[in-house]
């Protein structure tokens, strides 16, 4: 374990440096939180009966998206990985006594991990800072609080086995920039991230919820608001806890039949 | 001991001729053909022993490296380096092994050289005493000193790649792959690489298998040459004999030169 910690903690410092990245996604990420705010407000001021989200908790769950973004956010994926897999770089890392899925696996984690942590602090102040209903909700209690951390470590946990099962699909696949294409406004859709899923209709909600987009940011995010409470919240932390195994099982299998049949060709 | 006895191994690679009309007809029928990059191959190599081994590109040494290393599996034949067969007992074996490819890097790109040492030591599981022991014996030799403390994206080609050999030697490893690890050096830095690995073959017994077209390498290095052409063991010998084979007052590379010419590879 002590080397998958050693190559997470690497990949955490190194992430830590790119100090300007973090500044720029910190302003994104609060202009763009503003303004999804504007918007629902407009929404809620048309006809508050029909909100499916009570507003403290949709706005939380904006300022709480907005400064996790890294953590969950799909798109965010590492071409350098599918490429290294697709020029042969790969090989080097067959060359250690570690297990090449633990391995990246810790990487992904590490790269989310620093890319968040950095921008987060800011606009977790400066959601806290604007008033009720529509800044980030600060009375919390401790109990929602540990769920709320527990349900984001299994988060990602499903977010980094879902792109985990990606890379090695790049061992069958040429190239897996299309699979992403593909899976990308999919898993925005069904995971929360275009808007949360109570502002969905029935049908296609119930089946966002057992996907395991529903898994990804929809979880913690409804859980710090108070959108979910109790039994539901058992429900959907064990959704969590199923498509995390399901997702970590196949892309180890998937990973372990891509590097038997692995043709690296050229020098 | 590395040994390898009877080995074969294809690749199945997809062909088609040029232009749009081909390309079209290839969505529905594809051509694949099968090439043989190791055919036949059998060699072993003793510990301690340092060998070059050269041919033309294409030849199939860098398969033979991938197979020995556990990242390939043949399509039959025997393959065994200290008694284990690499891609059966990958990670044993990977444990007591070293490689430098040169045209790859094993560094990690944006930290400090000794940030990805010190990794290497928590995945090879080098005691610490022993890591800092070999790491100042490195240093010294390969004159690392300050490189340490520079990210490996602003080393330059010499400078990189004596930090990759250094990077490769830390676990003590017994077994040594050399893939061109002088390609693209200036003459200094040459001299020192070269001076380097004998250095570590003599103190350490390590036994190396440098794959280079550069003869000077193998003339400086190498007491054995193993020469493969189209995936065959060609010959196998001494560079004196090499140049005896080829008979004038050749150069190492004239004579292999002439050597790949006479082979017809």
């Amino acid at each position: 374990m002590k080397k998958y910690f050693s190559f997470f903690k690497m990949r955490l410092m190194a992430g830590l440096q790119y100090r300007a990245a973090a500044l720029a996604g910190l302003s994104t990420q609060f202009v763009w939180g503003g303004m999804e705010i504007l918007i629902y407000r407009t929404l809620w001021n048309a006809d508050p009966e029909r909100f499916p989200m009570g507003v403290e908790a949709l706005a939380s769950y904006i300022w709480l998206q907005q400064a996790f973004l890294t953590f969950f956010a799909l798109w965010q994926w590492e071409r350098e990985l599918a490429e290294a897999v697709r020029d042969g770089t790969v090989a080097y890392e067959l060359t250690r006594p570690t297990d090449l899925y633990g391995m990246w696996f810790a990487r992904s984690l590490a790269v989310r991990l620093s890319r968040g942590l950095l921008r987060s602090a800011p606009v977790i102040l400066l959601g806290a800072l604007i008033p009720a209903p529509w800044g980030l909700r600060i009375r919390v209690s401790p109990a929602v609080l540990g769920l709320f951390f527990v349900s984001s470590a299994l988060m990602l946990a499903v977010v980094c086995a879902f792109i985990m099962l990606i890379y090695a699909l790049t061992f069958f696949l040429e190239d897996s920039r299309g699979v992403m294409t593909l899976v990308t406004p999919l898993a925005e859709l069904l995971g929360g991230a275009i808007v949360p899923l109570p502002f969905l209709p029935e049908g296609l909600r119930k089946i966002a919820e057992l996907s395991p987009f529903g898994a990804m940011q929809n979880v913690p995010l409804r859980i710090f608001g108070g959108d979910i409470a109790g039994a539901e919240i058992a429900r959907a932390m064990g959704l969590q806890v199923f498509w995390a195994a399901v997702l970590i099982l196949s892309g180890y299998a998937l990973m372990r039949a891509g590097l038997r049949r692995v043709c690296l060709a050229g020098g | 001991m590395i040994e390898m006895k009877g080995v074969n191994k294809s690749y199945r690679v997809r062909r088609r001729e040029a232009g749009l009309g081909n390309a079209v007809r290839s969505l529905f029928s594809r051509e694949y053909e099968e090439i043989p990059a190791l055919r036949d191959l059998s060699f072993a190599v003793p510990d301690g022993q340092i060998i070059g081994y050269i041919g033309p590109n294409g030849a199939g040494k860098s398969t033979t490296i991938k197979i020995l290393s556990g990242i390939l599996r043949p399509d039959s034949g025997e393959c065994r380096v200290n008694g284990l067969v690499p891609w059966e007992d990958r990670k044993r074996h990977v444990a007591r092994l070293g490689v430098v490819f040169g045209q790859r890097s094993q560094l990690w790109w944006d930290v400090p050289v000794i940030d990805s040492m010190e990794l290497l030591r928590d995945i090879y599981r080098v005691s610490e005493p022993c890591f800092r022991e070999n790491l100042e014996r490195l240093t010294e030799l390969l004159d690392l000193g300050e490189l340490l403390k520079t990210p490996a994206r602003m080393l330059s080609l010499g400078q990189r790649m004596r930090c990759e050999i250094a990077a490769a030697l830390l676990h003590s490893p017994q077994v040594l792959f050399l893939d061109e690890p002088t390609i693209g050096l200036d003459a200094v830095s040459k001299l020192k690489v070269r001076e380097f690995i004998l250095e570590q073959n003599r103190l350490c017994g390590t036994t190396v298998i440098l794959t280079t077209h550069d003869m000077q390498d193998v003339d400086a290095l190498c007491s054995r040459v193993l020469l493969i052409g189209k995936g065959r063991l060609l010959l196998d010998g001494t560079t004196a004999e090499i140049r005896a084979m080829a008979g004038e007052n050749l150069s190492t590379e004239e004579s292999v030169a002439d050597l790949y010419r006479r082979f017809g590879i």
